[in-house]
């Protein structure tokens, strides 16, 4: 596949579309599988990794899955590919930075994501624009009972799916949804939320995953037990808070504009106003100002501006992004130079206006 | 051994798994409890992955009471006869080594799963073509370690025994098998439809 056409499209979770998609982001889900004949990645040899890796590239290869399936060779790719890889979330960062034998396998609609030799031997993903678990639910169950015809799964009847770490052993699914929560940060409730998220058994992460920072407010709330309850259970435990957290996050919202409108007003106007002038801007900077024109644009506070288009510069602005649009190599400083000359453009072509009132 | 932070016996032995760093701590009960609830009431921080818990924490959990260092110790040279993984190296790694670890470990894995989980039983899908489990296929992972040993012993008889052997094991799993595997497997791989082995389970442990 080329990488390069990957930079004009936008990916799924960046459509901004699907139910509740002002707040949710995206709704993913994920499930860890090994082949019952080779030891776990961790304990293969370079030769077994090899093995295994062209063991389920071929088989995956004939599976039907969505729109046209393209394999990725992770391990030869170049580093800024692979971290443009991450940036998209089609692999995670622990594959990207992994040695040896591996690769990933992508659809043509960036819905579907096979991972081959990360923690497990394939990680399948699937991924929904908004609110929509069941969709994405449905869809890998396909996937996987497709290569189930053809690969033999680790299974024992006692502990289902077996993984390599026990934390993913049973149903190997981990279920979980992007979302957007500008208000609640701002209200500072967010801290609150998430205890209670901890005490029901979910977890909380930033966007980048395992071990990242929550940036620009944006949280991924996923389920932290795999066996036991069966995967329709597991979706449901996190299905069931997200109208939950969406609810007080509108409140929230409805709170700023009707106590603190002034204020609100203000900072989501001075946020536009630097992404639209900054000549040099950081990644994280870029994040958290634009998590803020989205709040923005939402509340009716700033006018032409699309919410997709927001979406999209949430991931083009990122490291690899850039450099992969620019077409050369570029360390921080230049970056962060591109970085807000890319803002000063797309701001500039497409408008947009803080509005001086709202009714 | 004695426990780091005053003179009683050492009965807890905790590794601490830490974005890529191992930290070990050998504590008495008292200061194991108050260093397992400071790190519950800090929100469960230390050694946290997406799983939750880490994997020292809990094999450190009071259902391993009363197991002293050298029990300890013993059962950390525990290691299963495919993978060579010992129970000592999962327990610094919080991974382990192949499949068959989930048999030859389950007494061990049992109270760190239940602990993890809140459960020991899978109650989701199974896969249909082999709901009764797989692991009559985890031996061909020992068998291609023994095919090196042959091969160094320039018993070459043997590793073309085990070759063999390792070939019809993953054609009965992969290819073979009739209508329990409705897909063709890649071409050359897929014995022909007369194969005898109709039943996985038949196979009889070397």
């Amino acid at each position: 596949m080329e990488l390069d056409t990957l930079t004009q499209s936008i990916g799924e979770w960046l459509k901004g579309t699907g139910p509740e998609s002002d707040i949710v982001m995206s709704s993913r889900v994920r499930l860890a599988r090994n082949l019952a004949h080779y030891p776990f990645v961790s304990r293969a040899n370079e030769q077994e990794k090899t093995e295994i890796e062209k063991f389920l590239k071929d088989r995956i290869a004939t599976v039907p899955v969505g729109k046209s399936l393209e394999y990725i060779d992770v391990g030869h790719l170049e580093e800024v590919d692979r971290q443009f890889l991450v940036e998209r979330q089609l692999i995670s960062r622990e594959h990207a930075d992994a040695q040896g034998a591996r690769g990933v396998a992508i659809d043509g609609l960036e819905q579907v994501s096979l991972m081959v030799n990360e923690e497990d031997h394939l990680r399948i993903q699937c991924m929904h624009s908004g609110l929509d678990l069941k969709g994405a639910w449905e869809q890998i169950n396909t996937v996987d009972e497709q290569i189930e015809k053809v690969v033999p799964y680790a299974f024992h009847p006692r502990w289902g799916y077996l993984t390599a770490c026990p934390t993913n052993v049973g149903t190997g699914i981990r279920v979980s949804v992007m979302l957007h929560l500008p208000a609640l940060v701002m209200t500072r409730q967010i801290e609150k939320v998430f205890r209670s998220l901890h005490k029901i058994q979910l977890a909380v992460r930033g966007l980048y995953g395992e071990g990242s920072q929550a940036m620009g407010d944006f949280y991924q709330i996923s389920n932290q037990t795999t066996l036991g309850k069966n995967e329709e259970e597991l979706i449901e435990q996190v299905g069931d808070v997200v109208p939950v957290l969406i609810d007080y996050e509108r409140r929230a919202r409805e709170f700023l504009i009707r106590e603190s409108q002034q204020n609100v007003h203000d900072q989501v106007s001075r946020a536009f106003g630097i992404l639209r002038t900054a000549q040099t801007i950081s990644a994280e900077e870029t994040m958290q100002l634009l998590s803020r024109v989205r709040m923005g644009v939402l509340l009716g506070l700033i006018g032409d501006v699309k919410i997709s288009d927001i979406n999209v510069l949430l991931v083009r602005t990122q490291p690899a992004h850039l450099q992969k649009l620019r077409g050369e190599e570029l360390d921080t400083a230049d970056r962060n130079i591109e970085r807000a000359r890319y803002l000063r453009q797309h701001f500039e072509s497409s408008g947009g206006t803080t509005r001086s009132q709202i009714n | 051994m004695k426990c780091q932070k005053c003179e009683k016996a050492a009965t807890f032995h905790i590794t601490e798994l830490e974005k890529g760093s191992v930290r070990e701590l050998h504590l008495c009960e008292d200061h194991a409890r108050a260093y397992l609830n400071q790190s519950e009431a800090a929100g469960g921080e230390p050694g946290e992955k997406e799983g939750g818990k880490s994997v020292g924490e809990i094999l450190s959990n009071p259902l391993g009471v009363g197991q002293t260092a050298d029990e300890l110790a013993l059962l950390d040279q525990k290691s299963c006869p495919h993978c060579e993984i010992t129970f000592f190296e999962f327990r610094n790694q919080g991974r382990l080594g192949c499949p068959h670890d989930y048999v030859c470990f389950e007494k061990e894995l049992e109270p760190l799963i239940a602990n993890i989980h809140g459960s020991t039983e899978h109650t989701g899908r199974r896969p249909s073509r082999s709901p009764e489990g797989t692991e009559w296929i985890t031996r061909v992972i020992g068998m291609r370690r023994e095919i090196k040993d042959a091969i160094s012993r320039e018993d070459y008889e043997r590793a073309k025994d085990l070759r063999d052997s390792i070939r019809e094991i993953e054609d009965r799993a992969i290819g073979g098998g009739g209508k329990r595997f409705g897909i063709d497997a890649a071409p050359g791989t897929v014995p022909s439809s007369s194969s005898p082995v109709s039943n996985t389970d038949d196979i009889s442990p070397t």
